[in-house]
């Protein structure tokens, strides 16, 4: 076995990495560029090597520089991770010349699939499933129809040039394809200046699926059944689950055998993906391999108790598998959401600075379920600019779906993490989504449940009442406490009251508690009760609170009249008066948040570079504003209506903050 | 027998109704709550003890005679929060709109000279349209035998206000003289003259709320300490306030229960202090983890953002923090943030209340404004309030404390009790490169020579060793052991006494 092991990434796939290498007893060398100096990979790794400023393409992904590193450390393997250099096969090539292991597929595999039209090729050649089309040029609309029924309907008419939508067309039957093909024709010539048309499936209620495989480098090689990634946003993955909850046994196999035939056509060794795109009557597709690890292997390593790094380190080192494909077997459920440093009210904008909380939930195997957390970053660390914005990967395993979506839902309100937006609620709204639950999703869900965006979670009756619940308990916790300041006057003392009206979400909900040593009882003044029992103490910002036996974990900030309290994806403002303080505060005016259609504000901290228009002028729909430049990007504002500018409280060369206000409009 | 008790009853009802429920209504319809409302929500439930229900006013011009409400608008009285003793006024808008007349006044006085005797703070709800005219000079003298008992009362209890409608004219002047205002945005107002006298001595045309509205003076002019969405918010905050406040200058500060290990480690704070250091952060991140429960009570939060002031717990126990933020303007000093923090100062000093003071600070904001505003003696202002203060001190330097707002920042100088540093400190006179440039004038000219001269000289005294070698750091510290070394420090200083020589008073700067 190798001594020591390099790792030519960063963030949470290096520490993975570092973390299965540890166990095997190899040491371990991190690479990192002067914005990882104090990053989490550099602080787990037995030695770390410096390769050059942040950007990737001055570091991490300069050859060169990991060839010195290796060099340097006397490093005898590199494990690539995933991005970077993991599908390079110059790179690949410069470790074979020198003599290090590279700890992933041979470069020529790299190579084959590493081209979409010659991998589709291939595995059109080892009976791999692939979308039937029509690649070659098609002349008339006649031949269009006849091509459309060979391949059989729907289909989509597609500009060779096309891009962005234009040129895409939909047909269902041959009138549609006719048309669709002449106003193909004709976009593509007019957007593109070339008309050419190609003709292939139009695969309904499209699922990703994809097969994980395993090869070594003896001819061995097996499938370690599937992962469904269709919650993406933009093709960028969100929620992975594997099992799948669409796939049978026969389609399994089918795809599994056809993922293994497919990496033994290409002589491919090490951990593998091949992705799928499944329809909505099971039929499968193939669309790309990946040769490297994926982001979303765990959840395979849940279900299979197999570690695909050690694995991959193993066939590195020239190992045959240990495993047989009858060794594989699917063990209850996992499914891993994927933590952005992205805000999702604002458009799932990446967000960088500092994190002056992170907390992620506690880690735990146990029989019936298992928290993971995959993660680079830490409290007081920094998300940077420069790299992904994931900045961990959360998977729950239970013995049913239900119960690992569950254990999720847990897992995501006891995640803190401050002082940068991200997607933690967003990604328990989409825990809680019908469709998810009940496993109906298309790559399309998050673009069709969330078309305008995302807007946070309105609770529901249910657990809006079990919150206010523990709201009125804690509350009345923190009054009892401050009736116990020193100074009070002897036997005159404050007596903290037992009935209390919780306001959230618009909504009245008088309660009465009635506080024991183990917990208190809350009655509904509409009727009802729960016993709520926790030990949260005043100034704790997470509160697991059970409620007749359910735990819900609340964040609690404490504000003036009651709690800022994030649970379930909603972010509510709870106010927990008394009930003569609930009859006057329903006498005060209810103030709206201030009309912004009106102005542009700043949608991010950034400088202003550029301000495009002067008071006075009327600008159309889309016209630039200004320009705001924001972790070295510049944003260019447009105008969303037309308006006519009132006044510019900016200039080129102001730093702004989040929500200042550039202009104002009549 | 019963009769006469029935009456009691009679006239308590009619008092209670101050103006008639129309006006109460009309009250209600402007998003203001009355008079007794507020003190409802203020104190205690069921606490009020109330004086000089049936005071009237005794004029008897203008047809005065004709109407004399219970109480003459302002209802008076003593009660608890939180189960300690407090005084309070509440003007009663629907009573003549609240105005000031000679019995008014002397309602007020009453509790006043209560507070001052029995040692227990004065809040005052001032929600009135000014003096009672009808009245005349009776009226003024009235606001003045209030103005002098604010000015004997300063320093003695604390004294809060807190303005629910208008106040303005010679009305300004008692809140102007207690402890803190607190406001109510878009139904209050303070200006010394009104939006219609503006126009007609200077033209200039102006709303009530640009003139003197709370995000005017929350903002601009600094005369209020915080401003609220409504009255119910407002009046909580109040009580949050008290809860932080001795009851008077002979108390130690308040002391409540806490559920936060007085020797926590915050790791991240290792990493607060950026690699560059011309890149800001933010100071309120450090004060959050030092705090008890993060919890931290901002006075003037948006005003001069380049100091921080405001109380957290320390072991359940008040501490003032005064703290330079390096998010706004580099975190300088200059005349707005000395004048916020030195008020801040002195009256935590007057009120025995320890302090914490956290320091990043470049020096003084340079400039014509700044110079012809007189920087100079607003600066020693906050120089004048740390020396003076005899309350513990407890000094931490984060990164840079130069030159003269060095000694300002409670400096081991000026008394500073435990002086602690950062091994980020940078204790100097000024930043390595405006050093060299003046030490080494004549190698201005050779960019290499400079770079290796502002490089020794950084290497020199960009550290906080040179001045723990003399003790003037007591010790260097680690940041993630702040809350742990700073709780520790006040505890030692429990006890501490320290006199300054008698005078009649000092002559501070002003």
């Amino acid at each position: 076995m190798f001594n020591k092991i390099l790792i030519a990434n960063r963030g949470e796939i290096a520490c993975r990495v570092i973390k299965t290498a540890r166990k095997m007893g190899i040491k371990t060398v991190a690479v990192y560029s002067d914005a990882d100096k104090n990053a989490l990979h550099v602080k787990m790794a037995d030695e770390a090597y410096h390769i050059g400023p942040p950007p990737a393409n001055q570091s991490y992904i300069v050859i060169d520089k990991i060839m010195e590193a290796i060099r340097e450390t006397g490093a005898e393997a590199v494990h690539p991770g995933y991005g970077f250099l993991s599908e390079n096969s110059k790179f690949a090539e410069a470790l074979e010349a020198a003599g290090v292991a590279f700890v992933g597929p041979p470069k020529g595999a790299i190579e084959a699939m590493g081209d979409k039209i010659t991998s589709k090729k291939i595995a059109q050649d080892a009976d791999v499933s692939t979308v039937p089309g029509y690649m070659g040029l098609i002349e008339d609309a006649d031949e269009a129809v006849k091509i459309s029924n060979e391949i059989g309907y729907p289909v989509m008419i597609k500009a060779s040039a096309g891009g962005g939508g234009k040129g895409m067309r939909i047909a269902w039957n041959d009138e549609e394809a006719r048309e669709g093909f002449q106003s193909s024709k004709n976009e593509a010539a007019n957007s593109f200046g070339d008309d050419r048309i190609f003709i292939e499936k139009f695969v309904t209620q499209p699922r990703h699926i994809e097969i994980q495989v395993l090869c070594d480098a003896h001819g061995n090689g097996i499938y370690l059944n599937e992962r469904e990634c269709s919650i993406q946003r933009r093709n960028q993955k969100v929620v992975e689950e594997a099992p799948s909850p669409f796939l049978d046994e026969a389609t399994r196999k089918a795809m599994g055998e056809q993922s293994v035939a497919l990496a033994k056509a290409v002589g491919y060794t090490s951990a593998g993906t091949v992705e799928f795109i499944v329809d909505g009557d099971k039929n499968f597709y193939f669309l790309e391999m990946n040769t490297r690890l994926q982001v979303e292997h765990p959840v395979t390593e849940l279900i299979t108790g197999v570690d695909l790094v050690e694995q991959m380190i193993r066939v590195a080192n020239g190992e045959p598998l240990s495993i047989t494909q009858d060794d594989v077997k699917i063990n209850g459920w996992a499914i891993e959401n994927r933590l952005y440093a992205e805000d999702p009210y604002r458009n799932f904008l990446p967000s960088i600075g500092r994190l002056t909380r992170y907390r992620p939930p506690a880690e735990h195997v146990r029989d019936d379920s298992v928290v993971r957390n995959d993660t680079g970053v830490y409290e007081g660390g920094e998300i940077s600019m420069y790299y992904d914005p994931m900045i961990a990967k959360l998977c729950t395993w239970a013995p049913t779906r239900e119960a690992a979506i569950e254990e999720m839902r847990v897992a995501l309100d006891s995640f803190e993490v401050e002082g940068i937006g991200h997607n933690l609620p967003f990604l328990s709204a989409v825990m809680d989504h019908p469709k998810f639950i009940s496993g109906d999703m298309t790559t399309a869900f998050i673009a069709e449940e969330y078309p305008d965006g995302f807007d946070g979670v309105t609770l529901p009756a249910d657990d809006l009442r079990k919150v206010a619940a523990a709201a009125a308990a804690m509350f009345r916790v923190t009054e009892i406490r401050r009736a116990r300041v020193s100074g009070r006057m002897d036997n005159h003392e404050r007596t903290v009251g037992t009935d209390w009206v919780v306001v959230a979400q618009g909504e009245q909900i008088a309660v009465s508690i009635d506080a024991d040593h183990g917990g208190a009882t809350v009655s509904f003044a509409e009727g009802g009760s729960v016993r709520v029992t926790s030990d949260w103490t005043p100034g704790q910002s997470l509160a697991k609170v059970d409620i007749d036996g359910t735990e819900l974990v609340l964040k609690v900030d404490v504000n003036s009249t009651g709690f800022r309290i994030r649970t379930r994806g909603a972010d509510l403002n709870v106010k927990v008066y008394s009930p003569r303080q609930a009859e006057l505060a329903a006498l005060m005016p209810e103030k709206l948040p201030p009309d912004t259609s009106k102005l542009l504000l700043c949608p991010m901290p950034g400088l202003i570079v550029k301000v495009d228009v002067e008071v006075g002028d009327e600008v159309q729909e889309g016209q630039a504003l200004c320009t705001v430049e924001a972790m070295k990007m510049e944003n260019i504002l447009r105008a969303e209506k037309k308006a006519v500018v009132t006044k510019i409280n900016a200039a080129a060369g102001d730093s702004l903050a989040v929500d200042d206000v550039i202009m104002e409009f009549e | 027998m019963k009769d006469i008790l029935q009456e009691l009853e009679d006239r308590r009802a009619d008092a209670r109704l101050g103006g008639g429920q129309k006006r109460i209504d009309a009250q209600h319809a402007k998003g203001k709550l009355t008079a007794r409302e507020r003190i409802e929500l203020l104190l205690d439930e069921d606490s009020f003890e109330e004086f000089d229900m049936f005071v009237g006013h005794r004029c008897t011009d203008f047809g005065m005679q004709e109407s004399r409400p219970a109480g003459d608008g302002v209802i008076t009285g003593w009660g608890t929060i939180n189960g300690r003793l407090v005084y309070v006024f509440s003007q009663d808008f629907t009573v003549f709109g609240g105005s000031l007349s000679e019995t008014h006044a002397q309602k007020i006085c009453k509790i006043m000279d209560m507070a001052m005797q029995n040692g227990a703070p004065v809040i005052g709800l001032n929600d009135s349209g000014g003096a009672r005219i009808q009245e005349g000079v009776a009226s003024l003298a009235g606001y003045a035998e209030v103005f002098q008992r604010n000015i004997m009362a300063s320093g003695v209890v604390p004294q809060i206000s807190v303005i629910m409608g208008p106040c303005a004219g010679g009305a300004v002047y008692s809140p102007a003289m207690t402890d803190f205002i607190f406001m109510v945005k878009d139904s209050s107002y303070m200006f010394v003259t009104g939006p219609d006298v503006v126009k007609t001595v200077t033209n200039e045309v102006v709303t009530a709320e640009e003139l003197g509205g709370a995000s005017t003076h929350t903002k601009k002019s600094s005369v209020a300490d915080r401003a609220f969405e409504n009255d119910v918010e407002a009046l909580a905050e109040v009580r949050r306030l008290v809860d932080l406040l001795p009851l008077n200058n002979r108390e130690k500060p308040p002391v409540r229960p806490f559920f936060d290990a007085p020797a926590r480690i915050e790791d991240s704070l290792d990493t607060l202090i950026p690699d560059n250091p011309n890149q800001p952060y933010d100071m309120k991140e450090l004060i959050l983890k030092v705090a008890d429960e993060g919890d931290f009570y901002e006075i003037q939060e948006d005003y001069a953002k380049n100091i921080i002031t405001g109380f957290v717990r320390i072991e359940g126990q008040t501490v003032g923090v005064v703290a330079n933020q390096p998010m706004v303007l580099a975190g300088c000093l200059d005349i707005d943030s000395s004048r916020k923090a030195a008020r801040f100062v002195r009256f935590c000093d007057a009120f025995e209340i320890p302090i914490l003071t956290l320091v990043d600070v470049p020096g003084f904001l340079p400039g014509t404004s700044q110079e012809y505003g007189g920087v100079i003696k607003h600066g020693a202002k906050l120089l004048f309030a740390y020396g003076e203060a005899t309350v513990p001190k407890v000094t931490v330097i984060t990164r840079k404390a130069y030159g003269g707002a060095y000694d300002v920042m409670a400096s081991k100088h000026l008394r500073g009790d435990f002086n602690y540093a950062w091994p980020t400190a940078q204790i100097a006179v000024m930043g390595a490169k405006g050093a060299t440039e003046i030490l080494y004038r004549s190698e201005l000219g050779d960019a290499d020579k400079i770079a290796a001269r502002t490089a020794e000289y950084e290497e020199r005294f960009a550290n906080p060793f040179v001045a723990a070698e003399r003790g003037f750091i007591d010790e260097v510290i680690q940041p993630r052991s702040t809350r742990k070394r700073v709780a520790r420090a006040f505890a030692s200083l429990r006890n501490k006494k320290v006199q300054n020589p008698w005078k009649k008073h000092d002559n501070i700067p002003l």
